[in-house]
């Protein structure tokens, strides 16, 4: 699962000369390769669990999808298809920016490193920016679920479209503001130089977690915005 | 923590007269408890939490049985009945059964067994355990606050519509996931990463392989709760119709999701309980264990199977007739790896020299009572017989034969066999095996009269019922009493062990798995050198050898 094309860390300069001395090897751990591959494991085991939390989610999609299909029909046309692309777009951008921040930390480009790391937040909040415009608007009409919901108009059952699309959208988006934390947390480790050839593994991970949640928005996009 | 390294020491055969990770001047206080990352501090800090959850359920079951006793209301109204028969599973379930094994011993025992200094990530499972807290503080304010009358099981509609805390509640198993699926990932990755030299994966000591195949169900498993509780709790707060037929939404897909979540979850309770006698049946028969591969294959096929039987909790919800009978035929299957196991345990003990020491007697109670859970959950399991069974007592004294008689005894074995490792004291083993015998007559007495009431069409989750039933009923609340007798002696001698000075052996059991080879109790980093394997877990004809690098 974990496969990983570079060297890992610490092979490239033998353990036993510098790799008990390095501050970023914990105690339980005998050189620092087993500490990144063991890091990378647990990280892809996560990423599973966030897999199978969105999955129900999916199934349930689906399943009310089937059982009203006219209803959900209706229901995605309130959803504009522009600002949901645009928001594929930014993501993928960020997903982009973050390998690059990724591969400058392996390589030791600091400067390329916060800069990329930089470029993902922006794109993260205008992720946001948009999302806020697209959800006050939906507000505005009534569309917002459960016992909020007063859009007169419509099919009888286009309010458990909209329970699906705010849990969807808004679970994701709430990994989205995780993410950010997260990379900020590296932006301010990456000022302080901490990142370099031999220590890069909290960049490595939260990669991997923030093209997760980019992927998760790629099955989104079509599931809600292009079901017509 | 990660600036500590090992002290390389050369004793020979001695032990260096390193501290025990009890006492280790470097770690004193109450802070160091609470803020430590040592995987045996973070065992023995769940171990008391569960145990007193333990304490806790089983005084609810005995307030239940006691209002049981008779026919009509004594002291209890039928609202208050359904609340305690709540907090009895909730806490029984959510905050004892599974963690218990996994998260306590587990923590404690698996590390040592793979020759590591510590679990893969220290700091994430000192977050389970707080986690596990706040979950658990959580549980029990909304206990005590509006009190839950939903049973464990938080059906819709009745969950999105009655009053009560129903809300907290499902949040606070939704974070008590959380900290199960930190402990998932943390061994998950510790048996991938952090094994000895030397140790490969049939070297691995069959509680290895247990555990390991639980926690790949915590980790699959879990998050579908998490999602199903979230809507649960957000059909209840905002009314979204995703559940609540009267808005639109599928009822019935709650209960998929919940088992499919808790069909597994079963699984997370039984198979540490396999796993720990797995582990116990050797040493004290003196033999190589019997199908090595056999039952390490079989915790991962049940573990594989679990996923695909949740169907038959639902027999009678109106799923379709194939599907039931689909759902049937592989919970028979998971029958198979059970019973391979079982098998291949009487064929370990089979010719071997057997010690009757208390960790034994309780393995041999769980071969017996695990064995007619199984057989009864076959009954349960064929269509026909489930829709008479259904709901009744039947239900009842099948997954208490299974759960407790199972599980729970596993536990209490595993308690036994590790305490002298865990704390070095030895307990008063004439006492510990009476406390053994009552547990096991007890429980016996307990469900054995709940099965013939059942079967006769006694009804579950009524505070009251019909005369010709009172018969089994007083049995049963004696049987309770054997049994909480029973208890309460095995913890009075473990307890009372800890006043003793140190006088355990390493190896009090002749044991040939690696946490024996370090002191009793362990020294903070577990082993005074990096361990090397040499020879197999079960190698009771091999000469022995130190392992040291």
């Amino acid at each position: 699962m974990s496969s990983h094309t570079l060297p890992a860390p610490g092979d490239t300069h033998g353990h036993d000369a510098h790799g008990h001395h390095d501050p970023n090897l914990q105690h339980h751990f005998v050189e620092m390769a087993q500490q990144f591959d063991t890091a990378k494991l647990g990280m892809w085991l996560f990423l599973a669990t966030e897999i199978l939390m969105f999955g129900g989610l999916f199934v349930g999609f689906g399943l009310q999808q089937a059982k009203f299909p006219e209803a959900f029909k209706a229901a995605h046309h309130h959803l504009d298809r522009n600002m949901g692309a645009l928001n594929t777009v930014v993501l993928l951008i960020s997903s982009f920016t973050m390998v690059l921040a990724v591969w400058a930390a392996q390589t030791g480009r600091r400067k390329v490193l916060i800069t990329n790391l930089i470029l993902t937040l922006a794109c993260a909040g205008t992720f946001l920016v948009v999302k806020y415009f697209e959800y006050s608007h939906k507000i505005h009409d009534g569309l917002l679920p459960g016992k909020f919901f007063h859009y007169a108009q419509g099919q009888p059952n286009e309010y458990i479209f909209f329970s699906f699309y705010f849990m969807m959208t808004g679970l994701h988006g709430s990994h989205v503001v995780l993410g950010m934390g997260a990379i900020t947390w590296l932006l301010i480790r990456a000022i302080k130089g901490d990142f370099g050839p031999g220590y890069y593994t909290p960049v490595d991970l939260v990669g991997l977690f923030w093209h997760l949640v980019d992927l998760i928005w790629i099955y989104l996009f079509p599931l809600l915005y292009l079901i017509g | 923590m990660a600036t500590t390294s090992t002290p390389v020491t050369h004793h020979g055969g001695q032990h260096a007269p390193h501290a025990s990770y009890l006492e280790d001047p470097q770690y004193r206080g109450l802070m160091s408890w609470l803020t430590t990352v040592d995987h045996k501090r973070i065992g023995l800090m769940y171990l008391w939490s569960v145990l007193t959850a333990f304490l806790l359920g089983g005084l609810f079951a005995l307030a239940l049985r006691l209002e049981l006793l008779t026919p009509k209301e004594d002291f209890m109204t039928a609202e208050t009945y359904n609340k305690v028969f709540t907090l009895h599973g909730a806490v029984m379930v959510f905050l004892f059964i599974i963690p218990a094994i996994p998260a306590a011993l587990g923590n404690f025992v698996l590390p040592l067994m793979l020759g590591a200094k510590d679990v893969a990530f220290p700091r994430l499972n000192l977050a389970s355990y707080y986690v596990y807290m706040t979950g658990a503080i959580m549980a029990l304010t909304a206990i005590l606050t509006g009190g839950i009358d939903t049973g464990w099981t938080f059906y819709t509609p009745y969950s999105t519509t009655t009053g009560g805390a129903v809300t907290l509640m499902t949040f606070s198993v939704f974070v008590l996931g959380f900290s199960s699926i930190f402990t998932g990932i943390n061994f998950v990755a510790t048996v991938h990463k952090l094994r000895a030299p030397g140790m490969g994966w049939f070297d691995l000591p069959l509680f290895v392989w247990g555990t390991y195949a639980t926690a790949i169900i915590q980790v699959l498993a879990t998050p579908v709760l998490a999602i199903t509780l979230l809507l649960l709790a957000f059909e209840r707060m905002f009314q979204i119709g995703i559940f609540d037929a009267k808005l639109g939404g599928d009822p019935v897909l709650f209960q998929h999701f919940f088992w499919f979540y808790s069909h597994p979850a079963v699984y997370i309770m039984i198979l540490p309980g396999m796993a720990i006698i797995s582990e116990i049946i050797p040493p004290f028969s003196k033999k190589h264990i019997f199908g090595y591969r056999a039952i390490a294959f079989s915790s991962v096929a049940i573990a594989l199977i679990s996923f695909i039987v949740w169907g038959h909790h639902m027999f009678t919800s109106g799923q379709s007739q194939l599907a039931a009978v689909i759902f049937s035929f592989l919970t028979f299957l998971v029958a198979i790896p059970s019973g391979i196991k079982v098998f291949n345990w009487v064929a370990t003990m089979y010719r071997g020299s057997i010690s009757l020491d208390t960790p034994m007697l309780y393995a041999i109670s769980f071969l017996l009572l695990f064995t007619i859970g199984g057989l009864t959950g076959i009954f349960l399991g064929a269509l026909s017989v489930d829709i008479h069974l259904h709901d009744t007592y039947f239900i009842v004294a099948h997954f208490h034969y299974v759960m407790m008689g199972g599980t729970v005894i596993a536990f209490l074995a595993g308690v036994h066999y590790w305490w002298p490792k865990m704390f070095g004291r030895m307990y008063n083993e004439t006492w510990a095996r009476i406390g053994c015998i009552l547990v096991f007559f007890g429980f016996n007495i307990t469900f054995l009269n709940q099965f013939a009431m059942g079967a006769k069409g006694m009804p579950r989750r009524y505070y009251s019922y019909l005369d010709q039933f009172q018969g089994n009923h007083i049995g049963s609340t004696v049987g309770s009493w054997v049994l909480a007798l029973g208890l309460f002696i095995a913890a009075g001698v473990l307890l009372a062990s800890l006043r003793k000075k140190y006088d355990a052996p390493d190896n009090p059991w002749g044991a040939r798995t690696m946490e024996w080879e370090t002191q009793s109790p362990p020294i903070t980093h577990n082993f005074p050198n990096n361990p090397v394997m040499q020879h197999g877990p079960y190698d009771f004809d091999a000469p022995a050898v130190r392992r040291e690098s």
